[in-house]
């Protein structure tokens, strides 16, 4: 280059120096790491308990028995409580060199927290390790089709806080339908309807006369408690031999799979529903990832003006796709009635819709995840109705707390960043 | 870049993809009386615009003069209340984007209308998406689509790239494929060049040409004169909602101007010499990390002097946004010295930098200079909510901040209803004006203004530089930064260019575009001198 340019000055760049930079690192993990490892060394050691604590691994029925496992509680809990400081030293030490503490990490101290409390608890007792699964997924299913309905919606650009009452529209109206007919299939059928009935009046709502969806949602909420309520007491209760006493599903024992040691048990010997919710979580997923349908369905929900240029109807999208959300959340209604209670109780979902909109967000809006989250809450929930049953040491109201507790933890802990479909809550007007 | 169109063999081999090249197919566009009305406001009055099969048609005309509105009633979006659209003799009827598209129609939009979190291919193909079986989307063909029409005109994207993580230059290539892909035979592109950088400008009108060498005709909406007076065939100018004229491309800038503004425009900045005073702003070994540790402004010192105006150039995305953002208390990871009139800067909240005196208009205004649904009054006094004479107290005190806005919505030529109308529906110039008027309503010790002029018509830039200059000219110190080489050459008494984060040089305002240009792309300027 051989331009004239009067009066340049050429500025070396020179590296920044470490030293000057106040560097912010993230020592969230290794603080929150080291106040777990301080309680459980306060729970496991300091008021640790002695005897020897049993975890059972098979079910009486199942074909390959395994032995059952012994600890003993207090060299488990000195065990553990090492461990425990081993890996928020680690931690520590790797967010000091500015690496990334790795998930599986954190999954390993939690299962060691884990285990560490349960063998605290049972000491001298012993712990159902099938039962305490098969009761969490259970517990887990309607949040699992809740969480499902909400991962569509949302994804769609409709947040739907209705979860709650299409649960118990579901639920309801199942219990209705199956004890008239006899039918427990008909009462599934019934219970997707009125969970997209719910959707429906969310969907024109929101989506045709733009009123705010969150308000909606509770409006809905509430509606439907109030009229599942009067139904119930009106009507269904006083007549409960023909109205209020549905046909269960019965349990199905998938061949081989149902053998398979602690999981078979647990996932093979469900009910049709929960076979439907496998089918479910595994459809929605392919869906929304790899077929057209999730494509646009994902455009309308992340950019709605880009996919009205490109033809797509946003409207008419919307509103299809939030009442298959309804009917999906409906299934789980069912479960309550159909698949584990036996009967309709007023307000028998008890916040389950809330918990599923927390599974999805903890989910980061991916059907997989937001079922993972699911299980989660529904073992933490499962975890307490054991532990009242073994009698464990700790006050039964605060195991009660349990599940909201690790609901809050986990959402607050884990989703900062983590990013929602764009326009989600965002109605879309065209002028 | 510089790749011409390849050999008609190589792309007729595969019959799956239907190759502009291989139908050359013209399609004439004709607009006949198109009124579109919202409310009170005839924001088209009888437009009638021919545009001929294979030619650059430049639709000229302030913000605001109905460009865009045309365009949308054309592409489906909105209904006319009158008119009727011809293509090829044949009257129209697109009831949505998707019947405009079917006929052939394409539009690069002045927002992309892109998803940002889908990728590249899956954003070409949404909306006419192919599938395999088991109702899976076929993203292989999707990417070969991709592939080829981006080889074909020498476009450098990747189909797997996620649309967020591409500069704003690529995103639009990528809109300019979606159009292709569905076989556009008229290509609408809307205010395409507000976002480019000067080269990437370049690039695009390179593309036109290329386009319509392949016989797809073209509207070119925009307010930017030097850019129709390139590429246009034929220009229409539309002034408040009607046809005010036709020209041809060796119509002179001021012609055009006068043409679109409506009456004289000068073009030229009215700048006297710089005065430079002494030394006011000092910013020594200046580095910003993002939170990743990524470095995004690299060991940078510079001095700014009261009274003359500092022009920061440089491609978008070489660090300007956030040195400016480092000297506004806006970023977190800063080490260096940053001092005003001898006191630091750095560390400090933006209160306290405002509060030192900093006057800064930020790079988005509807993003961080103003509050949309907040009156005009309110906005003005968004940088002084806790102080005297509008806030006592508690109490906003209403009076004052309206007799204080009346003053700055005359002084500084805002056109509205009033102060009471929401700051979101003026037109972009004159809520520039707004920020503009806040901005300068304080005592400045320095005054920083981000792409003033960004998406501003002729008269509004012409309103905002003569501010800028006034505040030089009143020893206060000015920072300007800009991608637009236009805006640099007219403002600038000195320009400091960066190039990834780091000066290239700094170097006196006079210094010819070609120079620049170099400067911009990383090459730094021979010779060696004390400077300024």
């Amino acid at each position: 280059m051989s331009i004239a340019t009067p009066a340049v000055q050429p500025i070396q760049p020179a590296a920044p120096q470490d030293a000057d930079f106040e560097v912010v690192r993230s020592w969230k993990a290794p603080i929150a790491l080291s106040i777990f490892t301080v309680l459980s060394f306060l729970l496991l050691v300091v008021f640790g308990r002695t005897g020897i604590s049993t975890f059972r691994l098979s079910t009486t029925s199942d074909l390959i028995q395994l032995p059952e496992v012994e600890l003993p509680t207090q060299l488990t809990g000195i065990v553990i409580s090492v461990l425990l400081l081993l890996i928020t030293v680690i931690s520590a030490w790797l967010v000091r060199s500015r690496a990334r503490v790795p998930i599986w990490l954190i999954a390993v101290f939690a299962v060691l927290v884990l285990i560490g409390f349960l063998s605290w608890a049972a000491a001298d007792k012993t712990i159902p390790v099938p039962g305490l699964l098969f009761g969490a997924i259970s517990l887990a299913v309607p949040l699992i089709f809740g969480a499902l309905g909400g991962v569509i919606s949302e994804r769609v650009g409709v947040v739907n806080i209705a979860i709650e009452g299409q649960l118990l529209a579901g639920a309801f109206t199942s219990a209705l339908v199956a004890s008239l007919t006899n039918q427990p299939l008909l009462g599934l059928v019934a219970a997707m309807f009125a969970g997209v009935l719910v959707s429906m009046v969310l969907a024109s709502f929101s989506i045709k006369y733009f009123v705010d969806q969150v308000i909606v949602g509770v409006v809905l909420n509430v509606l439907v408690i109030g009229l599942t309520g009067f139904l119930y007491s009106q009507v269904m209760a006083p007549n409960a031999a023909t109205l209020n006493q549905p046909p269960r599903f019965e349990r199905i024992n998938i061949p081989l799979l149902s053998e398979i040691p602690i999981i078979g048990p647990v996932l093979f010997r469900q009910t049709l529903i929960v076979y439907i919710m496998y089918v479910a979580v595994a459809v929605v997923y392919y869906g929304i990832f790899h077929t057209k349908w999730g494509l646009r369905l994902r455009s309308v929900g992340e950019h709605p003006q880009a996919a009205d240029t490109v033809g797509i109807n946003v409207a008419r999208t919307r509103f299809w796709n939030v009442s298959l959300a309804g009917a999906i959340v409906g299934l789980g209604g069912a479960y309550f009635t159909l698949g584990s209670v036996g009967a309709f109780g007023k307000e028998m979902t008890a916040g389950a819709g809330f918990i599923a909109l927390a599974a999805v967000i903890f989910g980061r809006w991916d059907p997989i995840r937001a079922t993972l989250a699911a299980l989660l809450f529904g073992f933490a929930s499962n975890l307490q109705n054991v532990l009242s049953i073994i009698g464990s040491p700790v006050p039964s109201e605060f195991m009660l707390m349990l599940p909201y507790l690790v609901t809050i933890f986990a959402v607050a802990g884990f989703v900062g960043t983590s990013r929602g479909p764009a326009a989600s809550g965002k109605p879309y007007i065209k002028s | 870049m510089s790749e011409v169109p390849h050999d008609l063999q190589h792309m007729s081999k595969r019959d799956n993809f239907r190759s502009l090249l291989n139908r050359i197919d013209h399609m004439k566009l004709e607009l006949r009386g198109i009124t579109k009305k919202f409310g009170a406001l005839v924001a088209n009055d009888h437009i009638d615009l021919t545009v001929e099969a294979g030619e650059i048609h430049a639709l000229l005309g302030e913000n605001g003069a109905g460009k865009s509105t045309l365009m949308n009633v054309l592409y489906g979006l909105y209904r006319a209340e009158e008119g009727e659209i011809l293509l090829d003799d044949k009257p129209q009827h697109f009831a949505g984007p998707g019947d405009a598209m079917a006929a052939g129609i394409g539009m690069v939009h002045q927002h992309f209308m892109l998803i940002p979190v889908f990728t590249v291919a899956e954003n070409v193909m949404l909306g006419h998406e192919e599938t395999r079986a088991g109702g899976r989307l076929d993203l292989a063909a999707a990417r070969t689509h991709v592939r080829e029409i981006s080889d074909r005109f020498g476009f450098d994207v990747d189909p797997d790239a996620l649309v967020e993580n591409l500069p704003v230059g690529v995103q639009q290539r990528v809109e300019i494929i979606k159009a292709l892909s569905r076989d556009a035979k008229v290509l609408v592109f809307d205010e395409p060049t507000a976002v480019l950088t000067p080269q990437e400008t370049d690039e695009l009108m390179a593309i036109m040409r290329q386009l319509k060498a392949n016989g797809t005709s073209i509207v070119f909406i925009t307010h930017k004169l030097r850019e129709v007076r390139e590429v246009a065939d034929r220009i229409t100018v539309i002034r408040l909602g009607k046809v005010v004229g036709e020209a041809s491309p060796t119509a002179t800038n001021v012609e055009l101007a006068s043409l679109m503004v409506g009456r004289a425009v000068d073009l030229t900045v009215d700048k006297g010499p710089a005065v430079p005073g002494e030394a006011a702003l000092s910013v020594k070994n200046l580095t910003v990390l993002d939170p990743h540790g990524q470095i995004l402004v690299n060991n940078v010192s510079f001095d700014v002097h009261k009274g003359e105006i500092l022009a920061i150039a440089g491609v978008q995305g070489n660090g300007q946004t956030e040195l400016t953002e480092a000297l506004m208390g806006l970023q977190q990871r800063v080490s260096g010295e940053i001092t005003l009139d001898g006191k630091s800067l750095r560390g400090h909240s933006v209160r306290q930098v405002l509060d030192a005196g900093v006057g800064f208009v930020p790079e988005d205004r509807n993003e961080d200079g103003l509050v949309g649904e907040f009156t005009i009054a309110e906005n003005l006094m968004l940088d002084r909510s806790n102080a005297k004479p509008f806030v006592k107290r508690w109490n906003v005190q209403r009076s004052a901040l309206a007799d204080f806005a009346r003053a700055k919505v005359k002084e500084f030529d805002v056109r509205s209803q009033g102060i009471e109308t929401p700051v979101g529906r003026l037109s972009g110039g004159n809520q520039q004006k707004v920020v503009l008027a806040r901005e300068l309503s304080r005592d400045l010790r320095l005054f920083v203004a981000a792409q003033p002029t960004r998406g501003l018509d002729v008269g509004s830039v012409e309103f905002v530089h003569e501010r800028i200059v006034a505040t030089r000219d009143a020893g206060t110190p000015v920072i300007v930064i800009s991608t637009e080489l236009d805006e640099v050459a007219a403002l600038a008494d000195r320009i400091l260019v960066m190039y990834r984060g780091r000066i290239i040089g700094i170097v006196p305002g006079d210094t010819p575009r070609a120079v620049l240009g170099l400067m911009m792309a990383g090459e730094a300027p021979a010779g060696e001198g004390a400077a300024a």
